[in-house]
Formats: structure tokens, C-alpha cells, sequence
């Protein structure tokens, strides 16, 4: 995702000279082809996010885009003050990108890990919370903060995910994608839990549930079209997450739906991590597992709900 | 406005102070300690420095002022006032419900005011962006930013002091408000904060250590911005908490206390005003902490 990343900003600074590129130290040699075409536009600005975060507000307010970038948590808990002052307050047009989002990291640690930081950002007002699902949606996510003009977290993977979509789909920030037809149930996927859903679908449909997959990639300001219809439709809607069950797309949608009027038909199920740290070395894989969220129990869980549903 | 002789520039520094005190009374608002040593530092630079018409106070090549210690905003409200960059109806409203200026600024409440602050270690970042905004664009203007000595205690401050240098930022021009309080102790005796210009000329920028109240002297380094050495400017002014008001004096008690309309009078008479001009004492003072 991160070459994604890189490659359309490239791309759209070629035309836009106001797009700046604020680097926390990060992306050796990711940012060559930005330099290159771009000079004199790429800062790195330290290890030091609560000034960049700063600088970055002080550019917009005189004409600038830039793009602040770094590892999830150091660009949004760790500096998540800067942000809600200097870019939410201010209604700045600010884009924040953080790489290595949930467990991606998995092998650097705690540090690394973020669970948090789609509950935190997204409840700063005027502040925008997508998650791209694959390197296609990133270059769509992109190009859809910078047209916009709004305050923008987007947060994406690494390297190496699998890419879904063989082109860049018609990407619209609070628009979900349908990434697989179904008809027993819905499962609304942010950012990259996307193998996860498609893999339980995958499972489920040979248990004989038909499993429509969403990517949900905006979780701030929620699609909500779409949640009226699958929670209109199906019988039962979940949603998956690498973030932390607290405050993510599922607390999201759970307080969409504690709203509603009335009952819509629909059970809601959330997937995400457990209230916790993962204190064990290993994979982005087993990291997941250790946290509760893996594609087996995302299954078990639907298959129950559906046999207790009718 | 440009130019004003030292004589000018002591007397707007006088009205300001009044006024301040007046706004501190009817809005019933604390921080004047705070506000009173910064006045002669923001009063000098919207007298002599800063280059913004009041007709067209958003034009892009303006010069930035932004008064990163927002706890003091009164000084910056009744300066720009001065300037007419701001009506004087708006002051008469300070800190009502409702009213556009409140104890500190609200995102461009009015044109010309450059950030929202409050919240310390936030307007140095935010100018550094506005000076790299300037290199990027190729245009001349310059950003002033004023801080408090409390406000060095923050992170972001120094992170900063850092970034300026590096990007060889020598259009900005930094004031540290050093008047030796923060808002219960010592500064000193809080967070280790001298030798405070040594600490910026090691950090790389083109460090000065002056008299805060020094019209002269202040306006002397701000005549010079960029000063020719290609590093950003810190002047460490050494002020007084309260000055101007002899009661007031370095009495960190007036971080809070708001003056009862006797004090007004006298603050007034103080500095040369006649206390007529305090007008009615409202019904209403809405603020209070």
C-alpha cells in the first residue's frame, strides 16, 4: 500500500505545485520518485510529529496541501493534540497518512501496534476516517482527500497486501465498495481486514451462507446508505476491523444503529482486537490471533448467529 | 502603521495597558499579569514591524503575527484595535455571550488574526509553516511569534527550535516573554529554562537577550528580519509580570485575580489615563474561573 501511496502523490504533485510532502523520518527511498519530480516540496521533518503536525496546519493556512506522514501511532496518538487544534479547529485540509496501520508492525511491537487511533481520530469534528482496503483504494483515497478540501486521516497498510481491485475503483470518500455479491448476510470490512472478510466469506458460502462483502473504507462520515439497506436486507450485518472493538467501525455503526427510529432487521455482529496488548513476538498473522480476530472466528461466530437467527 | 517615534509607541503601550486592565475588569477574564509583560513586546511590533493593511488584512503577503501565549490575547485584541485592524465595538463585547473575541482566540474570529491559540506550543510550529509557505512561494514576508517562559516547558517548542535552523527558516523572528512565572511557581524553579538564549543560539538560531520592555531595543531586531545571518531570530525578553501597574508588579496572584473597579481606577491613573474613560460597569460579567 505504501507504493501505492507514494506513486499517486507523485502523480498528483506533478500537476498540483501546492502539494508538500512532510515525512517523520520514514519511507527510505519510497519518496525517490516525489524528490525527483517534485523539488524542493519533500521535507523530512524529524522524529518530531508534534511540529509537524504544526508546520503542516501553518502550510494549508497559506495556501499548501500537505501531506503528513509516519507509522500510525506517531502520527496520530502521539500527536493527536496537534491535530485537533491546529488541523480539526482550524478546519484545515490537512492529510494524514499513517503506514502500518493495526498490526502490520506486528513484529516491532506494542509501540508499533495501533488499535486506538480510527476510535480517537474520528471523534475530532470536521475530521475525515478512511481506511483504503487494497493499494488500488489508496491511490483512490488520495486523490479523493486532496479533491475534498477537508481535514483527512487515511490510514493504510505496508507492503505486500494482496491488491483486490485490478484498477482504481470509483473511490468516494463515505461510499463503500461492494467487493462481493451475497444474500444471507452482510460483512463490512475497513481497511485491511479485508483478506479476513473474504476469506470468511469464502468459508461461509461452503457452509451454504452467502456472504456479501463491503469494503467499508470511510468510517468518518459512515455510509449510511448502505448501512440502511444491509441492515434492511440481511439478517444479520458484521463488521471487521484490525482495530480494537472499542470506538472502530463496529462502534461506529453500533451507535448509527442504536439511533435508527425504529428496529431494522438485522443483528449486528463486531470483529475486531481484544482490549488488550499483544506482548508476544510473531507475524501480522499471529498477532491477529493472539488479539481474537481471525478468519476462523469471525466464521464460527456467524454461523452461530445465523442458526440462533432461523 | 509604521514608523512610530518612541515617544508614539509609549504612549499606544500606555492606552493598551488601560485597556487591557478595562477588559480584564468587564470581562470579568484573568491572565492580565500575563498580559501586561507581553504588551510593550506585541505594541512594538504592530507600531513598528508588522506588515498587514488593515484594508486588505488577509492579503497572502501580509506578515503573521501570532501570539502563541493565546492566554494573553486582551493585548493582542486592544493592539490590533489601535491598528485599526479590529473595530473597537468588538473590544466593548470582549468576552461576552456570544461575542466574537473571547478570553483566548477562537479560529479567525477576526481578519488578521492568524491562529487560534491557547493551548502552549502550538504557534511556533504553526508560524514555521507559515515561513516555509513563504520560502516555498518565493514571497518576502516575514512571521513574528510570542511565547511565554511557561510555555518552553512544552515538547513541541523544542521540537521546533529544531526544525527552524534546518530548514534555514530566517524569516521568522521568535519572543520569549521571560517574566520568570508560570502560572503557580517559578519558571526556573519548575522545568530548568536558563540559559534560555545560550539554549537557542545552540540550537542554531540567532539568539538576542534584551530588556522586553525596551521599545527601542525591541524595535531595533525587528527592523532586521532577516537579519543576514540566515537563521531564524529568538530574542529572549526579560519583562515583568504585571508591569505597568505598580500593584501588579510581580505578583503572580494576577495569573487569576481580576481587579475590582477601585483597581481599574487606579490602574488607569497609573498609566496616565483618566478613569472617565472606564465607562459604566457592566450588568453583566459573564467570564470567571
Amino acid at each position: 500500500m505504501r507504493n501505492a501511496f507514494a506513486n499517486e502523490l507523485t502523480t498528483l504533485a506533478k500537476t498540483d505545485p501546492r502539494i508538500v510532502m512532510l515525512s517523520g523520518d520514514i519511507g527510505n527511498r519510497l519518496f525517490d520518485e516525489f524528490k525527483t519530480n517534485c523539488p524542493g516540496r519533500y521535507f523530512n521533518c524529524g522524529v518530531a510529529e508534534a511540529n509537524l503536525i504544526g508546520v503542516a496546519a501553518g502550510l494549508t493556512m497559506c495556501g499548501y496541501r500537505p501531506v503528513a506522514y509516519t507509522i500510525v501511532p506517531f502520527i496520530t496518538t502521539r500527536c493527536l493534540e496537534q491535530i485537533r487544534v491546529d488541523v480539526c479547529y482550524h478546519e484545515q485540509p490537512v492529510i494524514i497518512v499513517g503506514v502500518g496501520g493495526g498490526l502490520s508492525y506486528a513484529s516491532l511491537g506494542g509501540t508499533h501496534h495501533s488499535c486506538e487511533d480510527i476510535a480517537m481520530l474520528r471523534t475530532l469534528p470536521g475530521m475525515q476516517v478512511v481506511c483504503p482496503a487494497d493499494a488500488m483504494e489508496v491511490r483512490g483515497s488520495i486523490r479523493a482527500a486532496m479533491a475534498s478540501n477537508k481535514p483527512t486521516y487515511i490510514r493504510i497498510g505496508k507492503r505486500g497486501e494482496p491488491v483486490y481491485h485490478k484498477a482504481p475503483p470509483a473511490f468516494e470518500i463515505g461510499k463503500s465498495i461492494t467487493m462481493r455479491p451475497g444474500n444471507d448476510v452482510a460483512l463490512l470490512s475497513t481497511g485491511n481486514a479485508m483478506p479476513l472478510a473474504l476469506e470468511a466469506a469464502e468459508a461461509l458460502a461452503a457452509a451454504g451462507i452467502s456472504a456479501r462483502v463491503e469494503s467499508y473504507h470511510t468510517v468518518k462520515p459512515l455510509d449510511e446508505a448502505t448501512l440502511n439497506e444491509v441492515f434492511g436486507r440481511y439478517k444479520l450485518v458484521a463488521t471487521i476491523e484490525e482495530h480494537s472493538k472499542i470506538g472502530g467501525l463496529g462502534g461506529a455503526v453500533a451507535e448509527w444503529l442504536v439511533d435508527r427510529p425504529a428496529p431494522l432487521k438485522a443483528r449486528m455482529l463486531r470483529f475486531g482486537t481484544d482490549d488488550r496488548f499483544n506482548h508476544e513476538a510473531g507475524s501480522q498473522d499471529f498477532a491477529r490471533g493472539n488479539l481474537g480476530l481471525t478468519t476462523k472466528g469471525i466464521v464460527e461466530s456467524v454461523k452461530a448467529a445465523w442458526a440462533a437467527k432461523g | 502603521m509604521q514608523k512610530m517615534s518612541v515617544q508614539e509607541i509609549d504612549a499606544m503601550a500606555r492606552r493598551v495597558r488601560s485597556q487591557v486592565v478595562r477588559m480584564s475588569f468587564r470581562g470579568n477574564s484573568p491572565h492580565l499579569g500575563s498580559c501586561l509583560s507581553c504588551a510593550d513586546i506585541v505594541v512594538t511590533a504592530y507600531a513598528t514591524a508588522v506588515r498587514i493593511d488593515p484594508k486588505n488584512p488577509t492579503d497572502p503577503d501580509r506578515d503573521r503575527f501570532i501570539l502563541s501565549k493565546g492566554h494573553a490575547a486582551p493585548v493582542l485584541y486592544a493592539t490590533m484595535a489601535e491598528c485599526g485592524l479590529i473595530s473597537r465595538d468588538l473590544i466593548e463585547h470582549y468576552n461576552q455571550d456570544g461575542a466574537v473575541l473571547a478570553e483566548q482566540p477562537s479560529p479567525a474570529c477576526v481578519p488578521g488574526l492568524e491562529a487560534a491559540t491557547g493551548s502552549l506550543g502550538h504557534g511556533l510550529p504553526l508560524g514555521l509553516g507559515m515561513a516555509l509557505a513563504a520560502k516555498l512561494g518565493g514571497k518576502k514576508y516575514r512571521v513574528f511569534v510570542c511565547m511565554s517562559d511557561g510555555e518552553c516547558n512544552e515538547g513541541s517548542v523544542w521540537e521546533a527550535a529544531m526544525f527552524a535552523p534546518a530548514k534555514k527558516l530566517d524569516n521568522v523572528i521568535l519572543f520569549v516573554d521571560y517574566n520568570r512565572w508560570q502560572a503557580t511557581d517559578r519558571s526556573e524553579e519548575v522545568l530548568a529554562l536558563a540559559p534560555l538564549r545560550d539554549k537557542f543560539a545552540a540550537f542554531g538560531w540567532s539568539a538576542h537577550d534584551i530588556d522586553g520592555h525596551d521599545h527601542a531595543a525591541l524595535a531595533k531586531l525587528m527592523a532586521n528580519v532577516p537579519d543576514g545571518t540566515g537563521k531564524p531570530i529568538a530574542v529572549v525578553c526579560r519583562t515583568v509580570k504585571g508591569k505597568g501597574v505598580s500593584y501588579m508588579l510581580d505578583d503572580n496572584n494576577w495569573h487569576y485575580r481580576v481587579p475590582k473597579r477601585e483597581e481599574v481606577e487606579a490602574a488607569w491613573r497609573e498609566l496616565g489615563q483618566d478613569p472617565a474613560g472606564i465607562g459604566p460597569t457592566p450588568a453583566h460579567r459573564p467570564g470567571g474561573h
